[in-house]
């Protein structure tokens, strides 16, 4: 059945992947932003998905957990396709995944601990005390302690992304996503959030995948990555493979080299278009 | 023939948005519906919360409003009334006027400004920062828990404002007969009971149940809409309630047609 693949054949690996990307293509209207992305992701790595504004990382993380729809390609997780998963399937399937949004993503309305029970209340139905106690938990867990009734907009912009990580740990997930955890954090709370990164992996031995374009960060928390330009892969593999690859774009990326100016208006054309444009009659 | 075109697709694009308020406005209901049967807290808690500040913070406000509204009424058909002797009925005009017409009409106009914005700006908000994305990625339906609650709370409170409009509308009136039309306190209040007939009040307050479903879908739909950006969030709010007030004003036109028909 082409919804079950069997992902460890896929790859031909001994390891069975925790989640399996394969010629995956997404479009908004006509404009397609993910040309035939293939990658797999194993139990219990972080994969780093990295790639520059408008590289399509961020339409790939939003498309693996279930905000867009693919227009072609499979996506296998807990064995499903996720491209072929009605409504319901998706309902069930989110409760395993957790995702920590760029902005936090907090509701501001409710209390960092009723942001971090509302999963609880709404899938579980554990009684009020122990779903206090898993808050002080999960809150705990990311450094959190006692912030419970604090509200969203008293907290820092660090303090926000560590109680978006706490409540998308609180139904014990088994892949956690992260867009761009440390955009617009100063160096030292960037390093913190990138420590509890490994703090989480190091402890419960959870699926991560982070996107990110923040190198430092990139390298200090991935065991694997991904390199996206212009909604193709154009590498894959371990930081040291990275760092050792000639590969122009990879050189680029990495050693942080701007893109050559552009002078002539035949070049911004062909740049906007992507196409060679024809010089004006 | 573009003039006719554009007719054409202006309608298409209004029927269009009139089936996505129907589509919202079913969904939400379907939810409370469910919610109720199995009689999940967290809906009840934000049901409530939303009734406290759609009812009783709006209270203060239309109380004032509404109280203005009947004086006026008053003083307008006494200008009429007095010309043929006839000032004791100025009970009767203004009863009659605010709780079939301006009662449910000038809480509804109130509650767009007050709650249908919110409505707008809160969702708008919640979509600009990702929390829309957040609710769906925790396998919870935006609808279920941001719309329902609203439509629930707005159902509820907008009957019971709309007495409140209604009582408060004929004290107004009162202040007027008391002090120019020979009544008292006692006799304007018997004047009005017997002016009005229960056909009256349900008539508003069938059209203050539509208010409410118009004025939460409308302002729902447009937070949920709204693009990327803060400045979409003030987009969504100024056409949600402009919107908001032109289908109110749809809707009351079409009930007092019906009752009229109704009547006759």
């Amino acid at each position: 059945m082409a919804d079950e693949l069997n992902a460890a054949d896929a790859l031909g690996s001994a390891q069975a992947p925790a989640l399996s990307i394969r010629n995956l293509h997404v479009s908004y209207g006509e404009r397609e932003i993910l040309h035939g992305i293939s990658f797999d992701v194993l139990a219990g790595e972080t994969v780093v998905i990295l790639g520059g504004s408008g590289s399509g990382k961020s339409t790939l993380l939003r498309t693996l957990v279930g905000l867009e729809r693919p227009t072609s390609g499979d996506v296998i997780l807990r064995g499903k396709n996720l491209c072929a998963m009605t409504e319901v399937e998706w309902r069930e399937l989110r409760q395993h995944i957790g995702i920590s949004f760029q902005s936090g993503a907090l509701f501001g309305s409710m209390t960092v601990g009723e942001n971090v029970a509302l999963p609880l209340l709404e899938h579980t139905q554990l009684d009020p005390a122990t779903i206090e106690i898993m808050v002080r938990l999960k809150l705990n867990e990311v450094g959190l302690n006692g912030y419970e009734d604090y509200m969203p907009a008293q907290l820092s912009g660090g303090m926000k992304k560590r109680a978006a990580v706490a409540r998308a740990m609180a139904m014990d997930p088994e892949i956690l996503f992260f867009d761009e955890p440390s955009a617009g954090l100063d160096p030292i709370i960037a390093a913190g959030i990138d420590q509890l990164l490994l703090k989480l992996k190091e402890a419960f031995g959870i699926t991560i995948i982070v996107v990110t374009h923040e190198l430092a960060s990139a390298f200090l928390i991935a065991d694997r990555m991904v390199l996206l330009d212009k909604g193709h892969i154009v590498a894959v593999g371990t930081t040291a493979e990275l760092q050792a690859s000639t590969h122009p774009r990879v050189r680029q990326f990495l050693d942080r080299v701007a893109e050559p100016e552009i002078s002539q208006e035949i070049d911004y054309l062909q740049m906007l278009t992507g196409e060679v444009a024809r010089p004006r009659q | 023939m573009p003039f006719a075109e554009n007719i054409g697709a202006s309608t298409l694009d209004g029927l269009a948005y009139l089936g996505g308020l129907a589509k919202l406005g079913v969904s939400a209901a379907r939810a409370i519906v469910q919610d109720i049967f199995e009689r999940r807290r967290l809906a009840y808690g934000r049901a409530m919360h939303q009734a406290m500040a759609v009812g009783i913070g709006s209270l203060p406000i239309l109380s004032l409003i509404t109280f203005f509204i009947g004086t006026i009424l008053a003083l307008q058909s006494a200008y009429e009334l007095r010309k043929f002797g006839a000032l004791q009925f100025v009970a009767d005009a203004v009863a009659i006027s605010v709780s079939r017409e301006l009662g449910p009409l000038i809480t509804a106009i109130l509650v767009i400004g007050r709650s249908g914005s919110s409505f707008a700006a809160e969702l708008g908000t919640m979509k600009v920062n990702e929390e829309l994305d957040a609710l769906e990625t925790m396998a919870l339906d935006p609808v279920r828990f941001l719309v329902a609650p609203k439509l629930l709370s707005m159902l509820l409170m907008m009957p019971c404002l709309t007495i409140w409009a209604d009582f408060m509308g004929v004290i107004g009136g009162a202040v007027f007969g008391i002090a120019a039309a020979d009544f008292t306190f006692k006799t304007y209040i018997i004047a009005t009971l017997n002016a009005l007939a229960l056909r009256d009040i349900v008539t508003g307050l069938i059209k203050s149940v539509m208010f409410g479903l118009v004025i939460t879908t409308v302002g729902c739909q447009e937070g949920l809409r709204t693009g990327l950006g803060a400045e979409e969030v003030g987009r969504s709010t100024t056409s949600a309630v402009v919107k908001s007030i032109f289908l109110v004003i749809m809707v009351d036109l079409v009930f007092t047609t019906m009752f009229y028909l109704g009547i006759s």
